[in-house]
C-alpha cells in the first residue's frame, strides 16, 4: 500500500511540476492544485497507514486497544487541505484577474516586471 | 503580566485590530485611527516582551493548556523577542508612514485589517514552537502578503503577485511534504522535542534529506541563491509603504525559519548541512548585489540589496560560533531598521519627483538637503560605513568568522559589500547630486515650486523616518549593549537544551 501511495504521490509532484511549467496561468493553478494534493498525500503516507480500530480509549482503559491508527496526521491533513482550498480560491481569482488585466494567459507575456526600462 | 498574557499578546494585539478595523469597514477615517493605534500596542507589548524575557528567561505559553509536546506552545525565546521587537517597531512606523502614502481607494477595500493580519502570522511564525503550527502561521502570512501585493489590481502588481504566489505556494508545498516526512522519522513535530529525539536517531542521513528539503522550502521564502527570482520581480510593483513592510518582514521570517531549524533541529550532520550553508551565503550575497548594481529604478535596486543581505544573515548561521551568529542576527536587525528607511525615503522622493527612475532623479540635494540626509545616514549604513548600525553588525560578523579562519566569506563578504557601497553612491550621485532634466533647461525641478509644505502628511511621511535613522546612527554609536544582548541570544541558540528545558520541563 504504501508503495502504491509512493508512486501515485510521485505521478502527482510529476504533474504538477510539468504543468507549473507550461507558459498558460491556467494550467499553473491546476499545477497547484495538484501539488498540494500530493503534499497532502506525502503527509499521510509517511505517517504510516494503519488498517486498525480507530484511536478510542476504551472506557477504564488508557491505551486504545493496538493496532490503531494514528490520529494526528489526519488531523493535520484536514488543517492542510481547508488552507490548501482557501489559498486556491485566491489563486483562481488571481488569475482571472490578471486574465482581464494582461488580456492573456501566457506568462511569457508578463514579464514587464522583471527587465530593465528602456 | 503573567507570562502566558506576555507571550500570546503579539499574536492577539494584531488580531483585535484587524477584527476592529473590520466592523469599521465603511469609515476610512477610523480605521486608520484604529490601525496606529493597533500598532504602537504591537510595539509597547513586544518591547515588555524582551523585557521579560530577558528577565526571566525564555517563555512558554502552552495554548488550551496541552503539555507539550503533545499541544500546541508559543515559545519566547531571545531571538523570538528580538523578531517580534523588530515587528513591532516595523509595524508601527509603516503603520504611520501609511497615512500620508496610502491612496483612499486601497484603504477602503481592507488595507488596514490586512496589514495587521500579515503581522499577526509574523508574529506567529517567530514564536511558534510547533513545525506544522509554523505552516499554519506561514499561510496565515502569504495570504494576506498575497492580497496586499496585488490590492490595487494594477498590471505590475498582477504580474508580480502571479510570480510571487505560484513560487511561495510551492516553498509551502515542499514544507508539508517535509512536515509529513519528519513526522514519520520522529513521530513528533514539536520543535524541542524534535531536538531531543533527533539527536539519537538511527538514520541521521534521512533527517539531514529531510533537513535539505526544509532548506529548499525557508530559502524559497528567505529568496536564497539560487531560489530569489520572485522577490526583485514582486517586491517592487505595490505601493511604498506595502513595499517597506514586506522588504523588511517576510524574507526575514524565512531566514528566522533558517536560523530555527539548522540550530535546534537539524544539528545532526552540521559538516555536511552548514557546508552548503556557507556555499548558498556566498553566492547569495554576490549574485543579489550583482543584480542591484544594474538597476536604475530604485524600488528594484533595494529589492536586490534585499537578497544580497540575505546572504549575510546566513553566514552566521553558516559558521555557527557564537559572535558570527550574533553578527548575524544584528545584520537582521539592522537590515530590517535600514532596508526599511531606504524604502520609506524613496517613497518621499517619488512624492516630491513623481518618479522611481534614477536617471529622472535630480537635484535632490539642492532643494531638499534634510531628506538627502536621512538618505545618506541610511544608505551609508546599508554599505557598512562606520559610525552607523551596518558596520557594527559586519565588523561582528567579520570578526566571528576570522576567528573561525573562514577566510574565503570573509572575502566575499567585504567584497560585496564594496559593491554595495557602489551601488548606494549610485543612488546618491544620479538622484540627489546630479541636475536634474529640468534644471539643465534652468526650470525648477518638480518637488520645488509644488512642494506642499509641513503638511500633516508631510510629517507622518517624515516621523518614521527621523526614528530609523535615528535607530539606525544610535545602534552604531551605542552598540555595547547591542551586540552584548545578541551574544547572549547567540549563546542562547548554540545550546538548544535551553529552549528543549524550557519547553519540555526537566523531564528531559
Amino acid at each position: 500500500m504504501e508503495t502504491l501511495m509512493a508512486v501515485l504521490v510521485g505521478v502527482l509532484f510529476a504533474s504538477g511540476i510539468y504543468l507549473m511549467l507550461r507558459r498558460s496561468i491556467v494550467k499553473l493553478a491546476i499545477g497547484l492544485v495538484l501539488l498540494s494534493q500530493a503534499a497532502n498525500l506525502t503527509l499521510f503516507t509517511a505517517a504510516g497507514l494503519t488498517r486498525g480500530s480507530p484511536p478510542l480509549v476504551p472506557e477504564g482503559g488508557d491505551m486504545p486497544p493496538v493496532p490503531f491508527a494514528d490520529p494526528l496526521p489526519q488531523a493535520l491533513v484536514l488543517t492542510a487541505i481547508v488552507i490548501g482550498f482557501g489559498v486556491l480560491a485566491f489563486t483562481l481569482v488571481l488569475v482571472k484577474r490578471v486574465y482581464q488585466t494582461v488580456g492573456t494567459d501566457d506568462m511569457d507575456e508578463m514579464r514587464s516586471t522583471d527587465g530593465f526600462k528602456d | 503580566m503573567s507570562h502566558d498574557v506576555l507571550v500570546a499578546l503579539p499574536l492577539v494585539i494584531p488580531l483585535a485590530t484587524a477584527v476592529i478595523a473590520m466592523l469599521f469597514y465603511n469609515s476610512r477615517e477610523s480605521q486608520r485611527v484604529i490601525s496606529v493605534i493597533g500598532a504602537t500596542a504591537l510595539f509597547a507589548a513586544s518591547i515588555a516582551l524582551l523585557i521579560a524575557v530577558r528577565e526571566d528567561g525564555v517563555l512558554v505559553s502552552e495554548f488550551g493548556a496541552w503539555a507539550p509536546p503533545f499541544g500546541i506552545n508559543m515559545v519566547a525565546d531571545l531571538l523570538s523577542a528580538i523578531m517580534v521587537l523588530m515587528t513591532g517597531l516595523i509595524a508601527f512606523t509603516v503603520s504611520i508612514y501609511s497615512l500620508a502614502t496610502m491612496d483612499p481607494r486601497r484603504e477602503s477595500f481592507g488595507y488596514y485589517p490586512l496589514f495587521h493580519i500579515l503581522l499577526m502570522g509574523i508574529t506567529g511564525s517567530f514564536m511558534t514552537g510547533d513545525m506544522f503550527n509554523l505552516f499554519v502561521w506561514f499561510e496565515v502570512m502569504l495570504i494576506a502578503s498575497f492580497v496586499l501585493i496585488a490590492l490595487g489590481g494594477e498590471r505590475p502588481q498582477l504580474e508580480g503577485a502571479i510570480k510571487y504566489v505560484a513560487l511561495n505556494l510551492i516553498s509551502s508545498m515542499i514544507l508539508l511534504s517535509a512536515i509529513g516526512l519528519l513526522y514519520g522519522v520522529a513521530g513528533t513535530l514539536n520543535f524541542a522535542d524534535l531536538g531531543m529525539k533527533l539527536q539519537d536517531v538511527d538514520e541521521p542521513w534521512l533527517v539531514t534529506t529531510i533537513g535539505m528539503m526544509f532548506l529548499v522550502s525557508f530559502g524559497i521564502k528567505a529568496a536564497i541563491f539560487p531560489m530569489f527570482f520572485w522577490l526583485p520581480a514582486s517586491y517592487h510593483t505595490p505601493p511604498i509603504a506595502v513595499t517597506a513592510l514586506i522588504a523588511a518582514l517576510l524574507s526575514k521570517v524565512g531566514v528566522y525559519a533558517l536560523i530555527r531549524a539548522f540550530t535546534l533541529v537539524f544539528t545532526q550532520e552540521t559538516s555536511y548541512t552548514h557546508q552548503i550553508l556557507l556555499v548558498v551565503a556566498g553566492a547569495t550575497m554576490v549574485t543579489g548585489v550583482l543584480g542591484a548594481v544594474a538597476q536604475y529604478e530604485v524600488r528594484k535596486l533595494l529589492s536586490f540589496h534585499i537578497i544580497s543581505q540575505i546572504g549575510y544573515m546566513l553566514v552566521g548561521l553558516a559558521i555557527l560560533s557564537p559572535l558570527a551568529l550574533a553578527g548575524s542576527i544584528f545584520y537582521i536587525v539592522h537590515n530590517m531598521v535600514t532596508k526599511t528607511n531606504l524604502f520609506l525615503i524613496s517613497g518621499v522622493s517619488y512624492r516630491l519627483q513623481g518618479t522611481y527612475e534614477l536617471k529622472e532623479l535630480g537635484s535632490l540635494y539642492r532643494y531638499h538637503p534634510y531628506v538627502s540626509t536621512l538618505f545618506f545616514v541610511s544608505a551609508m549604513a546599508l554599505a557598512g560605513m562606520p559610525p552607523f548600525s551596518g558596520f557594527m553588525a559586519k565588523l561582528t560578523l567579520v570578526r566571528g568568522s576570522l576567528e573561525i579562519e573562514h577566510y574565503a566569506i570573509v572575502a566575499v563578504a567585504l567584497f560585496t559589500s564594496l559593491l554595495t557601497l557602489f551601488s548606494m553612491t549610485k543612488i546618491w550621485t544620479e538622484g540627489y547630486w546630479t541636475p536634474s532634466k529640468a534644471e539643465e533647461n534652468d526650470e525648477l525641478p518638480p518637488g520645488v515650486e509644488d512642494f506642499p509644505g509641513w503638511t500633516s502628511n508631510m510629517i507622518a511621511m517624515f516621523v518614521p523616518i527621523l526614528i530609523l535613522a535615528a535607530l539606525s546612527v544610535g545602534m552604531g554609536l551605542l552598540a555595547q549593549p547591542v551586540i552584548s544582548l545578541l551574544i547572549e541570544t547567540a549563546e542562547q541558540l548554540l545550546d538548544p537544551s535551553v529552549y528543549i528545558e524550557a519547553v519540555l520541563g526537566d523531564e528531559s
